[in-house]
């Protein structure tokens, strides 16, 4: 198990290297000078701009450039915004929970139903529940998911007028952040409805982000569980006398879930990738729509500090889930 | 020519009496409903978008400026004249959604043509490359895939600047490192096998090795992914477009449509819902096509 946990990490190491060479040349790349979009209208004088050119080692040989973002990285510095002046690094982080509470909240959404979604199709299987389930998951996985959140606002917040449109609490409520959950902290300030405005704010945009992992578990755990409930010792678990809801909930789901764990966890890449339009769409102040910002602002750190941190983080969740795999099948430790 | 190649074809069939490989996989494919459907869904769109200028009633630009925002034929104020209704300048619904087709198919094919030909290549590199070649390429696609897709193709946007085609390179971009995956494993495979090893033997050079006689034994789950990533990239070249970072506007892409619709949500409807339906139908009808491919070309890989 060490062994494969070290040759995992082995090659956690380049790869971050390339994710950090990949986010460094973004900005070298981009159109426009850094600095003369820095400056922003007003413009500047030669002096200074060469001035700031040095400050910022956009004189130095690349290596040297690259080192000291490196070494930057390292240290928790990702160079500051053009726009608020405030480092990459804290505005992640303000922004950061509330995309997890977002996340966590979908994925919550998606397991809850999916897994059971996937379990009664397989035992169905070919029945009407079965292709009712497969159907309905297919049409989930083919979604726009910028266009179904569109629809739920017409139909709750247009047509209904059950839910607001956009943002993460009514503007009536005002309380200091202790966890960065905005369901958490508006139980924690004791204000009447704060913990309703909160969780009806994040009802529609969990729901739009929930779709295609959802019907990508349902799919994966059906199949999972045909797979399973083939093998001979469902056979011999049902000839025991079993009950069925004995045999299906634990003889084969917990066998089947090992592949449905894999996909649960690279689905946070999909996630955060969908979060992108999701909170574009509900004005959800989280990493996704800060990034989409940032790239119309042409605030290039932003960018480049914002495109690392969501790919470090998704390598990281990666890893995790690898280990585990490994952890709980032994198979896959001897590759 | 054409014609005594099919005759031959035909003679040599019958001579066979053995069911053409084309009918084979037909019998293996309408098995499943779904996937018929999803092909006659995707043919029709297909001519759709071929014949878009015929189809259409009006020019996808043409601005009627006495009917904007006029709902559809079956709400009241809607008529004939524009059955899917108007959008905010007074341009016809139907017509616009009609040429929208032709983008969607034409980044498609454009994206799929590109990612899988250029990953089938590398793929095929990586597979008979000394080990630390194969190992670099594999290290390149990690780090491609470890950014979130849409995200990178965002940037990758940004950097190049947001035009139809640029969004086209930047999804092709990202999509390919599941084709190098998928014929690195499949070449992986099929490398120790009798038949290369009989074909080394008899002095195939690497390059008949690599493209004749181990890709087509390799193409089954490669057609699959095609199939299936045809639909990623319709859906990501939508996604970009309504981020403002695809097409741009006056274009029908209809992606963008809906960018140019999110205004009027609470208060015209059909603006929204149409493109958006466009593209869940096209998309739905050929990810019902690529699960009944996947069921009739590759057995291993068939979902029981």
């Amino acid at each position: 198990m060490l062994k494969f946990a070290l040759s995992r990490l082995g090659t956690f190491v380049p790869t971050f290297l390339g994710v950090a060479l990949i986010s460094f040349a973004f900005i070298r790349v981009l159109p426009g000078d850094p600095i003369i979009v820095m400056a922003g209208e007003r413009g500047l004088s030669e002096a200074r701009y060469e001035e700031l050119r040095q400050q910022y080692g956009f004189n130095d040989p690349l290596w040297v450039q690259f080192w000291d973002y490196l070494t930057g990285i390292l240290r928790g510095d990702l160079g500051e915004s053009f726009v608020t002046n405030r480092p990459v690094w804290d505005e992640f982080f303000s922004l950061f929970p509330a995309t997890v509470e977002l996340s966590l909240c979908a994925i919550i959404i998606a397991i809850a139903l999916g897994i059971p979604a996937g379990v009664i199709a397989a035992v169905n299987r070919g029945k009407f529940f079965d292709r009712a389930l497969m159907s309905t998951a297919l049409i989930g996985y083919s979604m726009p998911i910028f266009w179904w959140a569109l629809l739920l606002i017409i139909v709750f917040s247009g047509n209904l007028g059950w839910t607001p449109v956009s943002g993460r609490i009514g503007l009536l409520y005002y309380f200091d952040d202790v966890t960065g959950f905005m369901l958490i902290d508006s139980l924690l300030s004791g204000q009447d409805g704060a913990f309703g405005s909160a969780v009806s704010h994040l009802i529609l945009p969990s729901i739009a982000l929930s779709t295609i992992p959802l019907a990508v578990i349902a799919r994966q755990t059906r199949s999972a569980m045909l797979e399973v409930l083939s093998e001979d010792y469902i056979r011999t678990a049902r000839a025991k006398g079993l009950s069925p809801g004995r045999v299906n909930g634990v003889h084969a789901l917990r066998n089947a879930m090992i592949p449905v764990i894999t996909v649960i966890g690279l689905s946070v890449g999909t996630l955060l990738a969908g979060a992108i339009l999701t909170e574009t769409i509900f004005s959800w102040p989280g990493i996704g729509k800060w990034m989409v910002d940032s790239i119309f602002r042409r605030d290039y750190p932003v960018v480049q500090g914002g495109l690392l941190m969501i790919a470090v983080i998704v390598m990281i969740v990666n890893l995790f889930v690898d280990l585990m795999y490994g952890l709980i099948n032994p198979k896959i430790r001897k590759r | 020519m054409a014609d005594a190649s099919s005759q031959t074809g035909k003679s040599l069939a019958g001579v066979d009496r053995r069911p053409g490989r084309l009918k084979e996989f037909w019998s293996y494919f309408s098995e499943n409903r779904g996937a018929v459907f999803g092909l006659y869904v995707f043919a029709a769109f297909l001519i759709v978008a071929v014949f878009a200028p015929l189809l259409a009633p009006y020019d996808p630009s043409t601005q009627f400026r006495g009917h904007t925002l006029q709902p559809p034929v079956w709400q009241a104020g809607g008529e004939w004249a524009f059955p899917l209704g108007t959008d905010a300048v007074g341009r016809d619904m139907l017509s616009r959604l009609i040429h929208g087709a032709r983008f969607s198919f034409f980044v498609g094919i454009v994206v799929v043509v590109v990612a899988a030909s250029g990953g089938i290549v590398v793929g095929l590199l990586a597979g008979f490359a000394p080990k630390w070649l194969d190992t670099l390429i594999m290290r390149l696609m990690d780090i491609i895939l470890a950014f979130p897709s849409l995200l990178l193709a965002l940037v990758l946007v940004a950097v190049l600047g947001p035009t139809l085609l640029n969004a086209m390179i930047a999804i092709a971009l990202v999509l390919q490192p599941h084709y190098v995956r998928l014929t690195r494993a499949s070449v992986l495979a099929e490398r120790s096998k009798d038949y290369v090893v009989a074909s080394r033997v008899a002095g195939a050079g690497r390059a008949r090795l690599m493209f004749i006689t181990v890709l087509p034994n390799c193409l089954a789950p490669i057609i699959v992914q095609a199939a299936l990533s045809f639909s990623t990239a319709i859906l990501d070249a939508a996604a970009l477009g309504f981020l403002g970072m695809g097409a741009q506007p006056p274009t029908p892409e209809w992606g963008t449509m809906l960018a140019d619709a999110r205004e009027f949500v609470l208060r015209a409807w059909w603006v929204v819902t149409f493109p958006g339906l466009a593209i869940l139908i096209t998309v739905l009808a050929i990810n019902l096509m690529g699960d009944g491919l996947r069921d009739a070309l590759d057995p291993k890989l068939k979902r029981s």
